[in-house]
């Protein structure tokens, strides 16, 4: 953990401007809508939705990684926490949002 | 912290191959079973949603209301709500920042304004919750189990509105809120008569019309007709039984999954509250190190993420 030798804040503060930033970005497009972000459709939902998903990535790998201090963990940890996450919900959205409309089709 | 293993194999035995301690270890997995169950609450929720994709509420016409503004102001207040649980997550980061550092008053300092942060947080829901169940618009319910709205041309407008009564008095013609202990055979005579009301307001206001649950607007002859056809009463704010905002499925997720989210902010301010005393008490300054505060600020950080999620797949998508 380096940052803890240091003595400022700095590396906290920078992570809250980031996170306020994106979180403004995401309601200001949520509130004006740009109307070719809504038109363009890709796998199923539009690419404004898209776009609000990978900034929520975007917040939630910077809690996660900086505020929770996963990032300084040793990598057995990360990867004890991060693979599971990422091969469950990906099975779960699969069989829900896939599979679970297979039939409409 | 960590024990001399001089060339070892580390997971040999008489080491920590995580070179963590075993308490922020199970917060971990703790935390990563809880993510699990949230996800599985947001898939659900993903799931009803294209089920129903032309029927489903809007947020921006749920979410409008401010305190003491008036008018629509659709994402402002959830946009303050994260934004104080952001900041409480900084707070909190700050106050494990300097219990590295075993500067005690200012873990003291930093983590009481997480606890207020947290406390704010739980108020603007209680006003979020408060405001969601009393309803806004009022809807009209159909056989065709969806709700409609009442709208003036190509806006929305309310039941309220429409039969002129005033929304926060008590004396109105609307006869029974939906919230009095009223049995259900009095309740249905209630609901056939306001609901008359309401259609011959309609026929004798042009102005006036219905936005169907799919987003289109009636003209006001094909909205009597439509009404007199498919309406079965006036629904007035949301529960797990009724929703005036649209489809029941999405009152009750609304109720699980902010309550279920609100519910962690909940125990978690409490643990922090414990865990504050401790810390004025001098037991992790006796202790020789400030591990605990790091682990409640892990759940807090958790809290704060799933926020992060709930904010994007309910109130923005």
């Amino acid at each position: 953990m380096a940052q803890e030798s240091s003595n400022s804040n700095w590396w906290i503060w920078k992570v809250f401007w980031i996170l306020l930033v994106v979180t403004a970005v995401e309601v200001v497009l949520g509130i004006i809508k740009p109307p070719f972000l809504i038109e363009t459709i890709i796998l199923g939902t539009k690419l404004l939705n898209h776009i609000f998903i990978i900034l929520t990535l975007v917040k939630a790998a910077y809690i996660v990684m900086v505020f929770m201090h996963l990032g300084h963990e040793v990598k057995g940890l990360r990867w004890v926490i991060i693979a599971p996450m990422f091969v469950l919900i990906s099975y779960l959205l699969f069989i829900l949002l896939v599979e679970g409309f297979s039939n409409y089709v | 912290m960590e024990q001399s293993v001089e060339n070892k194999n580390p997971w040999g035995g008489n080491a920590r191959p995580f070179a963590a301690s075993y308490g922020k270890l199970m917060m971990w997995f703790f935390l990563m079973t809880d993510a699990l169950t949230f996800s599985a609450f947001l898939a659900s929720y993903g799931f009803s949603r294209f089920k129903y994709p032309e029927i489903w509420p809007v947020p921006e016409d749920v979410f409008t209301h401010f305190p003491f503004l008036h008018g629509d102001h659709p994402l402002l207040f959830v946009a303050l709500m994260t934004f104080i649980l952001i900041m409480s997550s900084v707070t909190m980061v700050l106050a494990v920042n300097y219990g590295h550092k075993m500067q005690k008053n200012k873990v003291i300092l930093w983590m009481s304004l997480t606890i207020v942060g947290g406390a704010m947080f739980l108020g603007a829901q209680a006003w979020e919750w408060g405001h969601f169940i009393h309803g806004d618009r009022g809807g009209i319910d159909t056989k065709l189990e969806n709700v409609v709205h009442v709208a003036e041309g190509e806006k929305l407008s309310s039941v309220y509105k429409l039969m002129d009564v005033d929304k926060y008095s008590d004396d109105s013609s609307l006869k029974y809120f939906g919230l009095n202990n009223l049995n259900s055979e009095m309740k249905e005579g209630f609901d056939q008569e306001n609901l008359n009301t309401l259609i011959e307001q309609l026929k004798v206001k042009p102005e006036f019309n219905i936005r169907k649950a799919n987003k289109e607007y009636l003209t006001n002859e094909q909205s009597v007709e439509y009404l007199q056809q498919h309406a079965t009463k006036i629904i007035i704010g949301a529960n797990l039984h009724n929703n005036e905002y649209g489809h029941q499925l999405f009152a009750d997720y609304f109720f699980f999954i902010t309550g279920f989210h609100g519910f962690h902010v909940f125990s978690g301010v409490i643990i922090l509250i414990i865990i504050l005393i401790n810390v004025i008490k001098g037991t992790y300054e006796k202790r020789g190190h400030y591990e605990m505060v790091e682990k409640v600020g892990l759940y807090w950080h958790f809290v704060d993420l799933v926020w992060v999620f709930v904010f994007t797949f309910f109130y923005l998508v």
